[in-house]
């Protein structure tokens, strides 16, 4: 895969001089920058074990948790991460308050930067809105992407990574295989965009043709199985996909007990990856149907690791995004690139 | 009145496509009529002229599908903005779809438009009327009452018609009336929840796509009911390359069938998305750089016999949210003529055979006498430079609608003068009238 892709566009995450404004996606993003992600994450991994477990570098700053989707579980450690930080936190939980009340979301930006927010972390539905609100943001505002549509959810993506290379040392040579709905997968979309950048040896994706997006050997970059056992084969690291219950509504599966059978991870059917794969799942796990309790729970697992993983790569992706506003891009600093042409007839 | 308002128009290279006239003359106009071409008609004595050395004289153009957003969503756009627009762009004739608010699925919509736009409008509008009631797709609407009131061809806009025998009886009712029916061929299975086209760009961004198949399957559902039903049947808003060879073989084979293509879609591809660009979101979607060339190829081969601007003008708000959020479509008539000429500068055909595809051609799939210069013939006139150059902006376009993927690009041609039945809807430029 290409380092700059023309599939990408303008990267609008990168201030002029190349440093994390907003953290998007990991679409256009080099390697260099993904590891420098990773080894300061390494560096607030020890934060957690100390007795006081703060530190000063997001001081004074306002971060505004913008959840238009529900979910507990990211924005806890999303909130978690600020607090660690020093930074002070707001939640919103838009889909309740404002949109219901007929507000656009370009108001609800609006009245918070009017507030003095420093970041946005925005999880929405729709795939494209934290580009939205970096591309329409206040020149000084980070833009942390929490989860948008199908498209992108690059601190998970990174979470993973970093639980990668804390159990392999590294990417060079490795083989990972993704299983399940990567169609509907953003978490999948960033850790095939990650690992591809990383410079594993091989990434690949096993489904039913049914959830795997169209031509997406050449899209994303992976190499595509319809069978578990062939798929799995000498694998070093397998990451299991959450399976939504309403995708048997739409007919992209029969129902989860044939998932199960043909897709589900037994400790039987992990023998064939490599004695030291490691299982990983971005959670929550339906037990049973992405795989049985066995492997949930067993020696292989670092489901549970992934976790506490992802507060420290949120602390360090949050920390470098203000670190950059602090060099100088504040609201007479450098201006926002535009991500699109879409708003020029406007101005 | 109509002494004063004889006009000769000199020097001019003046293309007729409809009768393959392409020289440099003089055109002259009497009241609503073209009195002549090249030397003038016994006892014409023009009370004005209009130099137009260096510039093209054609008809003024015809466009099947420009959305002018009234009734009902003149927060979008007016018949009188539009219109403007229109005229601003060399074009004099256009039909508008049926999806206003309410639709135009009774006569009294219909004549609601037309009496608008008489009183208003700086172009001629063809309402086409809805083909099923509401445009539900459930039940046929009054053709031949809409026929009457002044539709020329029936729609059911972009809301495909899930009931196949609906579909059949509709194309057989409108059949029965001579009535031409213009399909937007999408399956509504296939397409339902789609947002760009299925493949690359929507695997790579996540977003939901709207396959091939979606098209080829009602393209060939269609196909089958107009052969089964003899109904003339054209095809609005080609998007694939399957597609305009299935069109190909359907005429080879004598089926009645035309189709146009929108002037985006010979231009841009999926790649126009990059960075989430809802100005380059539009149903049909932007495809790929094989479907793009493909419907250069149908065109230059006269399959695709007709391009419009499929104009789709929106207020800022409709586009100011995250793609999926947004509204489709682009405000597309002024750049219809100059996206025209650029195909004429790349070599994919001449400038008579595009002048067709923007005249003559798409009013005989409305069935209207315009589009054509011959003396006798209504008096819609364009004239334009071909090599001037401007750029797309909030400053230069004349339409409400600002929603373009070609903002901040240079075109090149300008419209300078517009007649509608001889009267002069719009003119740019210092020239003045010479007496």
């Amino acid at each position: 895969m290409p380092e700059r892709d023309p599939m990408t566009g303008p990267n609008p995450q990168l201030d002029a001089q190349g440093n994390l404004k907003h953290f998007l996606t990991i679409d256009g993003l080099d390697r260099a920058l993904l590891t420098e992600i990773l080894d300061r994450s390494e560096g607030f991994l020890g934060v957690a074990q100390q007795a006081v477990k703060k530190v000063p570098l997001c001081r004074g700053k306002i971060v505004a948790n913008l959840f238009f989707e529900n979910s507990t579980r990211t924005r806890t450690t999303f909130e978690l991460a600020a607090k660690r930080l020093s930074a002070d936190v707001l939640n919103l939980n838009i889909s309740t308050s404002a949109t219901a009340k007929g507000e656009t979301l370009l108001d609800t930006l609006r009245n918070l930067e009017a507030m003095h927010v420093d970041m946005f972390v925005v999880r929405h539905a729709d795939s494209g809105a934290a580009h939205f609100i970096a591309s329409h943001a206040a020149p000084h505002v980070s833009v942390i992407n929490a989860g948008d549509g199908r498209h992108s959810h690059p601190t998970q993506g990174m979470l993973d990574m970093f639980t990668i290379r804390r159990h392999k040392g590294g990417f060079d040579g490795l083989t990972v295989a993704i299983v399940g709905d990567v169609l509907h997968s953003r978490v999948a979309r960033s850790q095939i965009l990650a690992l591809n950048t990383l410079g594993v040896r091989e990434v690949r994706v096993i489904a039913p043709r049914t959830l795997v997006p169209t031509r997406a050997e050449e899209a994303l970059g992976v190499r595509v199985f319809h069978d578990l056992r062939e798929g799995v084969r000498d694998a070093d690291v397998i990451i299991l996909l959450r399976l939504q219950r309403e995708r048997m509504d739409g007919g992209f599966l029969p129902s989860e007990h044939e998932y199960f059978y043909l897709f589900g991870l037994t400790e039987k059917r992990l023998r064939g990856a490599k004695p030291d794969a490691i299982v990983m799942h971005p959670g929550p796990i339906n037990r049973g149907v992405e795989m049985d309790s066995q492997v949930a729970d067993g020696a292989r697992s670092v489901i549970l690791e992934q976790v506490s993983n992802g507060l420290a790569v949120r602390m360090a992706v949050m920390s470098m995004c203000i670190g950059t506003q602090n060099l100088g891009a504040g609201p007479s600093g450098q201006p926002l690139p535009e991500a699109t042409t879409q708003d020029t007839p406007h101005v | 009145m109509s002494e004063s308002r004889r006009l000769s128009i000199r020097g001019g290279r003046v293309i007729d496509p409809a009768s393959g006239l392409d020289a440099v003359t003089d055109l002259h106009v009497d009241g609503q009529r073209i009195a002549g071409i090249g030397a003038a008609p016994d006892g014409f004595v023009a009370d004005r002229s209009f130099d137009a050395t260096g510039l093209v004289v054609c008809p003024g153009l015809v466009d099947l599908c420009a959305r002018l957003r009234q009734p009902g969503l003149e927060q979008k756009a007016t018949i009188a903005s539009e219109t403007r627009a229109a005229a601003a762009a060399g074009i004099t004739t256009l039909c508008c779809p049926p999806d206003t608010l309410p639709p135009v699925d009774t006569p009294a919509v219909a004549q609601l438009i037309l009496q608008t736009a008489e009183e208003r409008g700086l172009a001629r509008v063809l309402p086409a009327g809805g083909l099923t009631r509401g445009l539900e797709g459930k039940q046929i609407s009054e053709m031949a009452a809409l026929q009457q009131a002044g539709s020329p061809v029936m729609s059911n806009a972009d809301r495909p018609i899930r009931d196949t025998r609906v579909q059949r009886r509709a194309l057989e009712y409108a059949g029965t009336y001579g009535l031409t029916v213009f399909l937007h061929p999408a399956d509504a299975y296939l397409s339902e929840g789609g947002l760009v086209h299925e493949g690359l760009y929507s695997t790579r961004m996540g977003l939901p796509g709207i396959p091939e198949a979606a098209e080829t399957v009602a393209v060939a559902r269609d196909l089958a009911l107009a052969e089964q039903t003899g109904a003339r049947i054209h095809f609005r808003g080609l998007s694939t390359a399957r597609a305009t060879q299935m069109l190909a073989e359907a005429r080879a084979r004598g089926i009645p069938v035309t189709a146009d293509v929108g002037a985006h879609q010979l231009f841009l591809t999926e790649q126009a998305l990059a960075g989430f660009n809802a100005n380059a979101y539009v149903i049909p979607p932007l495809r790929t750089e094989h479907d793009r060339e493909a419907l250069r190829t149908a065109v230059a081969r006269g399959e695709i016999a007709a391009i419009c601007s499929d104009h789709q003008p929106h207020e800022p708000d409709a586009k100011l949210d995250p793609l999926p959020r947004t509204e489709p479509g682009i405000s597309a008539l002024e750049t219809l003529l100059p996206l025209g000429l650029a195909l004429v500068r790349e070599g994919v055909l001449d400038l008579g055979a595009l002048l067709a595809c923007l005249t003559c051609n798409p009013a005989d799939i409305l069935g209207v006498p315009f589009g054509r210069l011959h003396p006798g013939a209504m008096a819609d006139v364009c004239v334009f430079d071909a090599d001037a150059r401007w750029t797309v902006g909030p400053q230069t376009l004349v339409s409400r609608g600002h929603n373009t993927p070609f903002a901040g690009a240079e075109m090149q041609g300008q419209v300078r003068l517009t007649l509608l039945a001889g009267r002069e809807v719009f003119r740019r430029g210092h020239q003045s009238p010479q007496g």
